[in-house]
């Protein structure tokens, strides 16, 4: 099992999110957080004074899923979360060691 | 009939003083907002609670002991509630003018048109110290301001009163409406001098002098609290007519709330041309304050100006303001909403601007009203901040200044995202 970390642009959210369920992903996490790779910030003006915002918002979206689907899940996240300009994010595969349906208490694949 | 006649025109003039004394009320709430959405979230509650506490101070204090300072209305407004029908038949009878006379209208009314003006003026003080001040040093600060300072330049101005006895204002031809000196340039020399003890905002200025920017929390609220300041306005200027009730008044009301109106206008217009000649940018919070300082310049003669005029009065103001805003910051004078700027740079432009509309009144006239409010309120100020720090402090710790002064002074955040619900 795996664990699919991306972050991507927020208004990238909704393409990924129809992407991902055409594929058979049942579930999703989504995080609202702030960050930046080689894409620099930018800088504001507020009564004249500048300061520079080096922080760009993003969204982080975790969806766990059993290994074989790993690929498949990457190709469509990254079709969907591509703009071709500088600061459209990254995918982290991480392994996943147990997952638990707490409802039921079911684990591993039958969990995901 | 005569009698008849009379009595409304009381009751006109007497609802005229209430009404622009409830919209000079809601002034307090366009403060509030104003202050609210340029101060960081997590000082929020705390201007939040120095707003509506400052208003209810400066109305108790006013009714203990400033209205009899100013006006002689009497300590605790002795006698303000009785009225005798019959003399006041008989003073609209014996009136110079008749029916064209000054106006008389209730004593209540009277307070209660009066009072809030203490409350405006002291309000402009608590955006300039805000994020860094103890709430209860302010609030000490207040009773002074609104029970002592603000009074005594009062009654040397609209009281009448000679100055300590050495002269008299109005003898020298000086001239302030509504009170762009009497209200807001001194409620900027307030200000001007608990700043200077207080010190900027940690992080405002970097070692080069260079103001960093720290943006307002709330923009929304900022201009919310302008729009509301701009219509209570309406009752400061056109109530400080002081008559509704005949043909020429009436239309010198509605002369000063057109020409009240045209000067936030051109003030508003003014800041945000010459915040985006110098930035290229619309500087929302500049167009704000440039509204407000188109108000202020006005607030000393609205009822002379034609209306292009008061247009272009407002507009300079709007320019004097953004000019002010980025010296004080040269000058490391920290001031998170512009209020020194908007009241007391452009109070004083007011002031000296009247005398181009209205023959009457004197240059020389205006600068010493001017120089004696100024030099009144911040000098006694100045010892009251003095004095309050060494008792208590006025200025919260380094750490309270971080974590925000809503926790320390009031232990209660504006906006609290991460509680967890139940303790």
């Amino acid at each position: 099992m795996k664990l699919i970390t991306a972050v991507v642009k927020p208004f990238k959210l909704d393409d990924v999110r129809e992407a991902l369920s055409e594929i058979g992903v049942q579930g999703i996490t989504v995080t609202e957080v702030k960050g930046f790779g080689r894409q620099k910030g930018h800088t504001e003006l507020y009564r004249g004074a500048e300061y520079v915002v080096d922080f760009l918002p993003k969204v982080k979206i975790e969806v766990a899923v059993s290994s074989d689907l790993t690929d498949k899940v990457i190709e469509s996240i990254t079709k969907a979360a591509n703009t071709g300009k500088i600061g459209d994010g990254k995918i982290f595969v991480t392994s996943l060691e147990q997952v638990v349906r707490i409802r039921t208490g079911e684990i591993g694949p039958d969990a995901l | 009939m005569e009698n008849n006649i009379y009595e409304l025109q009381y009751a006109m003039d007497t609802f005229y003083f209430l009404v622009c004394g409830a919209l000079v009320m809601w002034m307090a709430a366009g403060f509030a907002m104003l202050e609210a959405g340029l101060v960081r979230s997590k000082n929020t509650t705390e201007i939040l609670t120095k707003n509506v506490a400052l208003f209810a101070v400066a109305c108790t204090m006013y009714l203990v002991c400033g209205y009899q300072l100013m006006y002689g209305g009497g300590y605790f407004l002795s006698g303000i509630t009785e009225v005798d029908s019959a003399a006041v038949l008989s003073d609209f009878a014996g009136r110079e003018d008749g029916f064209h006379g000054g106006s008389i209208y209730s004593g209540a009314s009277d307070f209660f048109f009066q009072v809030v003006f203490v409350a405006t003026a002291m309000s402009i003080v608590s955006g300039a110290v805000a994020e860094r001040m103890k709430l209860w040093a302010f609030l000490a600060f207040a009773v002074v301001m609104t029970g002592v300072i603000y009074p005594m330049e009062g009654g040397w101005t609209w009281g009448g009163n000679d100055v300590f006895g050495l002269y008299n204002l109005g003898d020298l031809g000086f001239s302030d409406f509504a009170g762009s000196g009497i209200v807001h340039m001194a409620g900027a020399a307030a200000a001007l001098s608990g700043v200077i003890l207080l010190g900027a905002r940690k992080g405002k200025y970097g070692p080069n002098g260079e103001a960093r920017a720290i943006p307002g929390a709330n923009l929304p609220l900022a201009t919310l609290g302008t729009f509301i300041l701009w219509m209570g306005w309406f009752g400061f200027n056109g109530g400080s007519v002081l008559k509704l009730g005949d043909i020429s008044n009436a239309n010198s009301v509605a002369v000063v709330f057109m020409n009240t109106n045209a000067a936030a206008a051109g003030g508003l217009i003014g800041a945000l041309l010459l915040a985006f000649l110098l930035f290229r940018k619309a500087d929302l919070t500049m167009a704000l304050n440039g509204a407000l300082a188109g108000l202020v310049a006005i607030t000393a003669e609205p009822s002379t100006p034609t209306p292009f005029a008061a247009t272009l009065i407002g507009f300079v103001g709007g320019l004097i303001v953004v000019m002010s805003i980025l010296t004080l910051d040269k000058l490391r004078i920290d001031d998170p909403v512009g209020a020194i700027s908007v009241h007391g740079v452009v109070g004083l432009f007011g002031l000296l601007v009247v005398p181009v509309t209205n023959g009457d009144v004197s240059f020389v006239g205006q600068l010493v009203g001017a120089a004696t409010i100024f030099g009144w309120v911040f000098a006694t100020s100045f010892v009251a901040w003095m004095v309050i720090k060494a008792v208590m402090g006025i200025r919260v710790s380094e750490e309270e200044e971080y974590e925000g002064v809503d926790i320390s002074e009031c232990g209660m955040e504006a906006y609290p995202e991460f509680t967890g619900g139940k303790s």
